[in-house]
């Protein structure tokens, strides 16, 4: 039974969701438009959805005169994903097991060790001489890896509760009854009856190492060759603006040499290479992605 | 007596042995994570001392000289610590009440339309929050950039404007920086209240319809009321994180102008700064204490009153 009321609703909601929708992929496309356009119209009319003249240019510049750095980068990237998501996996399926467990001696006490790096941190100044002085990750692929990273408390206990919720204990307590020991138990059962939690814990790791800039920031500091994609980004604003800068400084000479990078595009092309790999498995993932968030949210 | 007590005990040993015993293969999967936890969340605190000395790079922390709350006083009698103070929690407000109205709006809409396209809208409006802050930075930069922004270029020059130099005027930022967050975190913010929608009892809005309450009505008297409680809890979570900024937001996107630092230093770019470009260890140190120990504070306020509210939604 739908009446003009509801239908005046339904209509209004529609437009209002589909104004959101516009501006939240409006800048994206703004950006891939950008790097497909010819440098010179960018510098005639400013970055523009309707572009004077096409132009795949600035790609083929990264590649001609960047290619190594961009693939490198681009490896890192996926490297240090992979790696990540991994290692972040399995610790904190290793803890949140074990909070998990009723009975297990010193559970309370484990709990409020995990609770409380929630609640309290040293901050950067003591993390970053931790890091640099007793670690010594500075220019090492630890670097990119292992600060903040690796496990955090809020994945762990966002794990802890499902298992508490979803692995019966029945199931377990029979395992353990026809001789299971703990590990075939989170081998064989907690494991399997809990991948959708799994699936979500790993993607927010995913995407934080995918998307992580600060790590390589702050301990790279010579090894540029260990930059990821995100990294690079950073640094490549920084260059070409200086490129940009020393050009109208020199004189016209150097100026016309230098007018073959096109820096505006150029800029927007890394860009959109950086976003590509979170576009293409976004449809994939999405749904896993709102489910873990509601799971988040009940806890926290 | 002694006989069979001495017994009991042996047995209750035994016992707690042999439970202990069977735990010892889940308390070595635990070690790893564990042993993260601590370096690098505990092995830094004792760090923390060196808000209270004068830090010497080749003395290195420990053998540093004391200077008290000297770093503090120094921080405290400039204008930084009032401007990142300011800056931080302002922000954090704005957020706060934009977010709330914004995700609850959005959660509403959603959660009366039908069909694929709802989930189509939900999936597009979450994107911006998987974007990494420094492409998000580039984002707007497409934007506001001076020379070659899309504003100056064909939104201004529509209306035979000036071009603004977005990235040397300060008074802009508070609203670009407000929505851009904004931007980022509907999509994301929206679907807890989203889901605590869903789960609410149909039977509600039939027999509202059947007393022939309108949507305005039913929204205003039957949804808003329900989402209450969510909405207190996530507020308070997020008046629990206020002394806290997003680095990369405040970073990135103002392209780290000095320009800008009036509207967009924040406690957290401050400590940044301090530290990797003027080097000033001790009074970047002492910034990171004041905001750690505040931020604990209230961490901890606001988690009592969710306990006080609803024993289940509580961080412990």
């Amino acid at each position: 039974m739908r009446t003009s009321g509801d239908k005046k609703f339904a209509i209004l909601g529609h437009i209002i969701m589909i104004i959101l929708s516009l501006a939240a992929v409006i800048p994206i496309i703004l950006m891939v438009i950008s790097s497909l356009t010819d440098n010179a119209a960018i510098l005639k009319n400013g970055y523009s959805f309707l572009p004077e003249k096409w132009s795949a240019y600035a790609y083929q510049w990264i590649f001609a005169f960047n290619g190594g750095m961009v693939i490198r980068a681009y490896g890192v990237s996926f490297l240090l994903t992979a790696v990540g998501t991994l290692c972040s996996v399995l610790l904190t399926i290793g803890v949140a097991y074990g909070l998990s467990k009723k009975g297990l001696p010193g559970r309370g006490l484990l709990t409020f060790y995990v609770v409380f790096t929630m609640l309290f941190n040293g901050g950067l100044v003591p993390t970053y001489i931790n890091y640099t002085n007793v670690f010594h990750v500075k220019d090492t692929f630890f670097a990119l890896l292992v600060p903040s990273l690796l496990m955090n408390a809020f994945n762990v206990l966002l794990m802890k509760s499902y298992f508490v919720s979803s692995v019966p204990d029945e199931i377990v307590e029979a395992a353990f009854i026809d001789g299971a020991g703990e590990m075939t138990t989170l081998s064989r059962i907690v494991i399997p009856l809990s991948k959708p939690i799994i699936a979500t814990v790993a993607l927010f790791s995913g995407i934080a190492y995918w998307n992580d800039w600060n790590n390589g920031y702050i301990y790279l500091v010579k090894r540029t060759d260990l930059f990821s994609i995100q990294n690079l980004l950073n640094r490549l604003m920084q260059n070409i603006n200086a490129l940009t800068q020393n050009a109208s400084d020199i004189g016209s000479q150097a100026n016309q040499g230098l007018s073959n990078i096109p820096s505006v595009t150029v800029r927007m092309a890394i860009a959109t290479l950086g976003i590509l790999p979170i576009i293409v498995v976004y449809p994939f993932i999405q749904k896993s992605f709102v489910k873990g968030i509601t799971l988040g949210g009940v806890k926290g | 007596m002694s006989a069979a007590a001495g017994k009991v005990k042996a047995s209750q040993n035994k016992m707690t042995w042999k439970r202990f015993k069977r735990f010892i293969p889940v308390y070595l999967v635990m070690i790893p994570g564990l042993v993260y936890l601590f370096i690098n969340n505990y092995m830094p605190l004792p760090g923390l001392v060196v808000a209270f000395k004068q830090y010497n790079a080749g003395k290195g922390i420990y053998k540093s000289p004391w200077v008290g709350f000297k770093n503090f006083q120094y921080l405290f009698a400039t204008n930084d610590a009032l401007l990142i103070t300011r800056n931080t929690i302002l922000y954090n407000v704005a957020f706060i009440a934009i977010n709330l109205v914004c995700a609850i709006a959005v959660a509403i809409i959603l959660s009366e339309l039908t069909g694929k396209i709802k989930n189509v809208y939900q999936s597009v409006i979450l994107l911006p929050h998987l974007i990494s802050s420094v492409i998000i930075g580039y984002l707007v930069f497409a934007f506001f950039s001076v020379e070659n922004g899309f504003v100056n270029n064909n939104i201004l020059a529509l209306f035979g404007k000036e071009g603004v130099s977005w990235y040397s005027e300060p008074k802009y930022w508070p609203f670009i920086i407000v929505f851009v967050n904004t931007w980022k975190s509907i999509g994301f913010n929206c679907i807890i209240y989203l889901s605590t929608l869903l789960g609410f009892d149909r039977a509600f809005y039939e027999s509202a319809e059947i007393d022939g309450a309108t949507k305005w009505q039913q929204i205003r008297y039957i949804t808003l009321p329900l989402l209450k409680p969510t909405a207190i809890m996530m507020t308070l979570m997020a008046v629990g994180r206020m002394f806290y900024s997003d680095f990369g937001l405040f970073y990135q996107v103002p392209m780290n102008q000095g320009a800008l630092y009036a509207t967009t230093q924040t406690i957290d770019t401050y400590v940044y700064r301090g530290l990797l470009q003027l080097g000033n260890i001790s009074m970047s140190a002492a910034a990171g204490v004041y905001q750690s120990i505040i931020g604990f504070v209230l961490i901890l306020a606001a988690n009592l009153l969710v306990k006080k509210l609803d024993r289940d939604s509580a961080l412990w």
